[in-house]
């Protein structure tokens, strides 16, 4: 019988539900820091940009996809050289953007 | 220091709202990146991929050239709506009669349903029996946007512009109306020009109103589908095959999708990256 629950519907696999979570930790992990301690108002960074540490969880998020299609589309089949240049990109831009 | 009252429980008001985009944006999106990386013939029978799809897509000649036609189109309707629509708006009056008359007739053509909008424009261009084919043939110019992709891709500009410059009309408007009647009056104190009026009042007073508008205008142009697919089909060959074509044909037409689940990303990644940077670069230079 064809199997129609949500769950089968949406095709979950592990390394999406991973993919998923790990943004959730990651947006509960930055409400729980600006908790304990405030402080994610603009400072202004390298790129002359103003940004909260929300803005800057945005820019690492969004430039390690690009960083990634960009391994994927002109560099190697393997992900993981993609991931590490994402890693230091997400380190870069909390530190300085 | 602030006085003001912080309650934290005002948040429980978006619950709502949050609901609805959790069910018709997240749960979306989240089924495309599943689907992205893996393969189906149907029946909720899915088999593991890998970012094979997204290594096909990237390297595809097909997407590159669907993606470049789709930039130029977005690239050429915004040079054109942006400045179009500004200038009517500063014609159109502020006061009098002709105010609701203006603004309704401007209003009309973002009440069209986007699929009449194609027939009527593939009425009006018909080389046979269309309005605009016969005025421009009858200039001695040789036009028929069935099989000249330059035709073709005059008359899906003309038709975009025809669309929606309105909107950037209204906006403008909008704009301009809310200047308060001070700035003229100290204006033409000093004895300024209607250009230094324009240049010095009005144009930073917008500088909201056009980001909206550029945003929006963006946004929709690169999204555009309906229109360009009743109008030209993506055609003649491939000249008019934008990214959102394209998607359709390979979702719907081919049913490969695992492949147009990874091209779905990679166009909403590019529309949300060139939004946040069309929104930083304005409220930038707004600030400076």
């Amino acid at each position: 019988m064809q199997n129609t629950s949500l769950i089968s519907w949406m095709a979950w696999t592990w390394p999406t539900a991973v993919f998923f979570i790990a943004i959730f930790l990651s947006i509960a992990a930055m409400g729980f820091w600006e908790y304990k301690v405030p402080g994610g108002g603009p400072r202004h960074g390298v790129f002359g940009l103003d940004t909260t540490r929300g803005d800057r969880l945005f820019i690492s998020i969004l430039g390690g996809c690009f960083i990634m299609l960009g391994w994927l589309g002109l560099a190697s089949d393997s992900i993981w050289g993609g991931l590490l240049v994402g890693i230091v990109w997400m380190f870069f831009v909390f530190r300085w953007v | 220091m602030s006085n003001k009252i912080v309650n934290q429980k005002a948040w429980f008001l978006v619950a709502p709202v949050f609901l609805v985009v959790a069910f018709n944006a997240l749960i979306p999106l989240m089924t495309v990146v599943n689907f992205s990386v893996q393969e189906t013939f149907g029946d909720n029978v899915f088999t593991w991929a890998g970012v094979q799809w997204f290594q096909d897509v990237l390297h595809s000649e097909r997407f590159h050239n669907a993606l470049l036609k789709q930039l130029l189109f977005s690239a050429i309707v915004l040079a054109i709506e942006i400045p179009l629509g500004l200038a009517i708006a500063l014609t159109m009056p502020r006061k009098g009669i002709w105010v609701s008359f203006c603004l309704i007739l401007m209003a009309l053509p973002l009440l069209i349903p986007w699929n009449v909008v194609g027939s009527m424009w593939n009425i009006m261009a018909l080389p046979d029996i269309g309005l605009l084919a016969k005025m421009i043939n009858g200039l001695g110019i040789d036009y028929n946007y069935t099989r000249q992709p330059v035709a073709a891709w005059f008359t899906i500009v003309l038709m975009d512009v025809w669309h929606w410059t309105s909107l950037v009309v209204l906006l403008c408007y909008a704009g301009l109306v809310s200047i308060p009647d001070a700035y003229y009056q100290a204006a033409k104190v000093d004895g300024a020009k209607p250009w230094a009026v324009f240049r010095y009042i009005q144009l930073p007073k917008l500088k909201h109103v056009l980001t909206i508008a550029v945003l929006l205008r963006f946004m929709d142009s690169f999204m555009i589908y309906t229109e360009v697919s009743v109008l030209t089909g993506g055609g003649p060959g491939n000249a008019t095959t934008f990214l959102s074509i394209d998607l359709v044909k390979i979702a719907l037409g081919q049913f490969d999708l695992g492949p147009a689940a990874a091209m779905s990303l990679i166009y909403f990644m590019i529309i949300l990256a060139m939004s946040w940077l069309f929104y930083t670069l304005m409220m930038k230079n707004e600030e400076s």
